[in-house]
C-alpha cells in the first residue's frame, strides 16, 4: 500500500516536472478582448502543431497596454492602433492581425434583417437621442414601403470600454459634426442616451429583449445571436449589408503604406460595395527586446497565424485576415527589432 | 518580548503553578508563541486596512489632486473630454441598497419571526437550510437570473400556464398605481424596460435576504425562553412578546444583521451591473437606468488607460471603501446609543 502511494507520488512530481519544461517555452500576451475568441482558437492549434502555447488574457485594451508597457508580458493587444508618437516614446512598434465589421442591430417586431434602411447622420442622430422613435420622419423618409411601428427608440450601448465602442465612435465623429464636438471617440465616452450593457453578448441580450432596441455588436454576435442588423448607406451612398464580402471591399481600401507605425483606422472607407463601420485590432511589442528567444517565438506565432491556417480560422469566426500584401509589409517591420545590443531579433 | 505580555494573562496559570512545585514558575515558551501568534494575526488586519487606504489614495493620486472635493459632488462622467464626477454612481449605490433594505428588512424580519416563534418544529431544519442556501448562491447567477428572467416579468408580466396564473407586468402596473401620488408618483413614472435602478434594489433585496434573516433567527434563537414565557404567562399575545420582549432583547444582534445585509448590498458588483443598465443619466425615477460605484469599476477598469481615468476609478473605490467605512460607524454609534437608552429605561 506504502509503496504503491509513494510511486504514485514521484509518478505526480515527474509528470509535474514535465508539464514545467513545456511551459518554459509558452508565450503570454495580454488584452483587447474583440479578437480574443481568435486567438485562443489560434494558440490551441498552434498548440497542436508545435508543441508551444501561448496564454493569451483578455483583460481589454488598456490592462494589454499597460501590461506591455510594464514588460509583464511578451505582446500587448489593442483594438486602437495606438498613435506613432506614442509608439516611439514607449518603445514600441504595432501590427494588425485581423479586420472585423461593427454591425448596428435592431428589435423591431415584424421586421425581418436588413430591411431598416439607415444614412450615417441618422445612425449619429439616433444615438444623439434626437431620434425618439421609430416612426419619425427622418427614418421613414428611408424607408418608404416599411410599415414602421410607433415605437420608442430604446439605445443601447457597450457600459465597458471597449475596442468596438472605439470603432463605432470613430466612425460617428467621422460622419457627424455634431456627435464629434459634443460626445467625441474613444473606447468609452460619455454617451447622451440610453442604457449599457457589458460586453458583446450584454449589448446583444438587451436587444434581443428590448422592442424598439436599437445597438452595436461585433459582425459574428450579431450572427450568433441573429439579430436583426440595419442596412447602412456607406461614404459612396449606397446601402449596403454587413457580410465578409463587404468587410473585405472595406479593408481593400485601407492604405496601410502610407501609415507609419500601422495607425490607420478603416472606418467610412470609399467604395460602392463597402461596409462603413470596419476597424483592425492591433499587437504591440518592444522594438528592442531583452528576451530575444521569447521575441522570436512570438513573431513564429504570428508567422504562422498569418498563414493559410490562420486565415481559415480567422474567416470561420467572422474575422477577415490581413491582404497578402499588408502581410507582407508586417514581417518586413519585424526586422526593426532588436536584442539589446541593437541586433535583429528576426535572423 | 516576554516582558510585553500582559502580566493578567498568566495570573490563574501562574497561582496553578506554585500550588505544583514540579512545574516552572515561568509561563511556557509554548504560550508566549501561541499568544504573539495570534496577535500577530490581529495585528495583519490593521496592516492590510492600512495597505489598502495607502494604495488607494496612492492609485488616484492624479484624481483627487486634479479634481479635489468637486469630484465628490460632480454629476459629469466623461472619459473623452478627462471630466470625471463621483455623483451619479454614489447616488446609484446609496439608492438601490436603500431600495434593498427597504424590501429585505420586512421580509428577512417575517421569515426569522416564522421560524422561531410559530413554524411547526419539523419545518424549521429544512426552512433555515434552505435560507442559508440562497446565501450560497454565485452573484453573477442572480446577475443572469435578473436580467433574463426578473427584467422581463417587470416589464412585460408573464403567463404561467401550467400554473393557470398571469403576471402581470409589474412596473407599468406600479406606474399606474402611484400616478398622482406627490413624491412617490415619480419614483415609478418612467420606461418600464426592466432594468435599472428598481430592478437592482429587488436584486439586492433578495440577495441580502438571507444574510439578515439567519442572523435575525440566530438572535431570536437566544432569547431566554424564561424572557418570553413570563410574557406569555402575563398574557400577551405572540407579537407583543416579539415586538416588546424579543425584538429589545436582540436589537444588538439585529441591527448588526441588517449594518451586514447592507454592507453586501454596497459593494454588490456582479448582479447588479447585470441589470442596473449602466448609464451616467441623471436618475429622475427607479425605473431608470443607473450605476452603482461597484458596478462601473468592474465596468471600466479594464479599459482605463489614460492616468486620470484610471485614478478617477481608484478614487471610486477609495469613495466605497469610505462610505461602507461610515456606514459601520454610523451602525457602532446606533448601538451605542440603544445601550445607553436601555440603562436609562430600567
Amino acid at each position: 500500500m506504502y509503496l504503491s502511494f509513494g510511486r504514485k507520488m514521484i509518478a505526480t512530481a515527474i509528470l509535474g516536472l514535465s508539464f514545467s519544461v513545456v511551459h518554459a517555452a509558452d508565450i503570454t500576451g495580454a488584452g483587447a478582448s474583440f479578437p480574443y475568441p481568435l486567438y485562443a482558437k489560434w494558440a490551441e492549434v498552434y498548440k497542436q502543431k508545435t508543441g508551444n502555447g501561448l496564454n493569451y488574457q483578455s483583460i481589454g485594451s488598456g490592462g494589454g497596454i499597460k501590461q506591455i508597457q510594464a514588460k509583464t508580458v511578451d505582446f500587448g493587444a489593442s483594438d486602437a492602433p495606438m498613435k506613432p508618437e506614442d509608439l516611439a516614446k514607449n518603445g514600441l512598434q504595432q501590427f494588425p492581425t485581423v479586420m472585423g465589421g461593427v454591425v448596428p442591430v435592431y428589435n423591431l417586431p415584424g421586421i425581418a434583417a436588413g430591411q431598416v434602411k439607415l444614412t450615417p447622420t441618422v445612425l449619429a442622430d439616433i444615438y444623439l437621442g434626437k431620434i425618439k422613435n421609430w416612426n419619425d420622419p427622418a427614418i421613414a423618409a428611408l424607408n418608404k414601403g416599411l410599415a414602421l411601428p410607433d415605437l420608442r427608440v430604446n439605445i443601447v450601448r457597450r457600459a465597458d470600454g471597449s475596442g468596438t465602442t472605439f470603432i463605432f465612435t470613430n466612425y460617428l465623429s467621422k460622419v457627424s459634426p455634431a456627435w464629434k464636438s459634443s460626445v467625441g471617440e474613444g473606447t468609452a465616452v460619455a454617451w447622451p442616451a440610453g442604457i449599457g450593457g457589458k460586453g458583446n453578448e450584454g449589448v446583444a441580450a438587451y436587444v434581443q429583449r428590448l422592442k424598439g432596441a436599437i445597438g452595436y455588436v461585433e459582425y459574428a454576435y450579431a450572427k450568433k445571436n441573429k439579430l436583426s442588423h440595419v442596412a447602412l448607406q456607406n461614404k459612396e451612398g449606397a446601402f449596403v449589408q454587413p457580410s465578409e464580402e463587404s468587410f473585405k471591399a472595406a479593408a481593400a481600401y485601407a492604405d496601410w503604406k502610407n501609415a507609419p507605425g500601422f495607425y490607420e483606422i478603416l472606418t467610412d472607407e470609399p467604395g460602392k460595395a463597402s461596409w462603413p463601420i470596419v476597424g483592425a485590432t492591433f499587437i504591440l511589442v518592444h522594438k528592442k527586446q531583452d528576451k530575444v528567444a521569447n521575441a522570436q517565438e512570438v513573431l513564429k506565432f504570428f508567422d504562422w497565424a498569418y498563414g493559410p491556417e490562420g486565415d481559415k480560422l480567422s474567416l470561420d469566426l467572422d474575422y477577415i485576415p490581413m491582404p497578402d500584401e499588408v502581410v507582407a509589409q508586417i514581417k518586413a517591420s519585424w526586422k526593426q527589432m532588436t536584442d539589446a545590443a541593437g541586433n535583429p531579433v528576426l535572423k | 518580548m516576554v516582558t510585553s505580555v500582559p502580566a493578567a494573562m498568566f495570573v490563574t496559570s501562574r497561582e496553578s503553578f506554585m500550588s505544583d512545585p514540579a512545574r516552572p514558575a515561568r509561563p511556557p515558551l509554548a504560550d508566549i508563541l501561541f499568544f504573539n501568534l495570534t496577535r500577530g494575526a490581529a495585528l495583519l488586519v490593521l496592516v492590510l486596512l492600512t495597505a489598502i487606504i495607502i494604495s488607494l489614495v496612492h492609485g488616484s493620486w492624479d484624481s483627487l489632486t486634479h479634481f479635489g472635493a468637486s469630484f465628490l459632488l460632480s454629476p459629469s462622467w466623461d472619459p473623452v473630454a478627462q471630466n470625471f464626477g463621483a455623483w451619479r454612481p454614489i447616488q446609484g449605490t446609496l439608492i438601490t441598497s436603500f431600495i434593498a433594505l427597504l424590501i429585505g428588512v420586512p421580509i428577512s424580519f417575517g421569515i426569522a419571526l416564522f421560524l422561531t416563534e410559530l413554524s411547526p418544529l419539523w419545518l424549521r431544519r429544512p426552512l433555515g437550510i434552505a435560507i442559508e442556501l440562497l446565501a450560497g448562491i454565485p452573484s453573477i447567477i442572480y446577475g443572469i437570473w435578473g436580467l433574463f428572467v426578473v427584467a422581463p416579468i417587470l416589464m412585460e408580466g408573464k403567463e404561467l400556464t401550467w400554473l393557470g396564473i398571469t403576471i402581470p407586468p409589474i412596473q407599468p402596473w406600479l406606474t399606474e398605481v402611484t400616478s398622482g401620488i406627490p413624491v412617490i408618483g415619480p419614483l415609478f413614472d418612467g420606461p418600464p424596460f426592466g432594468i435599472g435602478m428598481f430592478t437592482a434594489g429587488l436584486i439586492l433585496a433578495i440577495m441580502v435576504i438571507p444574510y439578515i434573516a439567519s442572523v435575525m433567527r440566530d438572535v431570536f434563537e437566544v432569547v431566554p425562553p424564561m424572557l418570553k414565557e413570563s410574557a406569555y404567562g402575563l398574557g400577551a399575545t405572540t407579537w407583543e412578546v416579539v415586538w416588546n420582549v424579543v425584538l429589545p432583547y436582540t436589537k444588538t444582534g439585529v441591527v448588526g444583521g441588517i449594518m451586514l445585509g447592507l454592507g453586501r448590498a454596497l459593494g454588490e458588483t456582479m448582479a447588479v451591473t447585470f441589470v442596473i443598465g449602466n448609464s451616467y443619466d441623471s436618475i429622475d425615477s427607479l425605473f431608470h437606468a443607473g450605476n452603482s460605484i461597484a458596478s462601473i469599476l468592474a465596468n471600466e477598469f479594464a479599459e482605463a488607460s489614460d492616468a486620470l481615468h484610471y485614478g478617477a476609478l481608484i478614487e471610486m473605490g477609495l469613495i466605497l471603501f469610505l462610505i461602507t467605512f461610515v456606514v459601520l460607524a454610523l451602525s457602532k454609534l446606533l448601538l451605542l446609543r440603544l445601550q445607553k437608552g436601555e440603562g436609562s429605561h430600567s
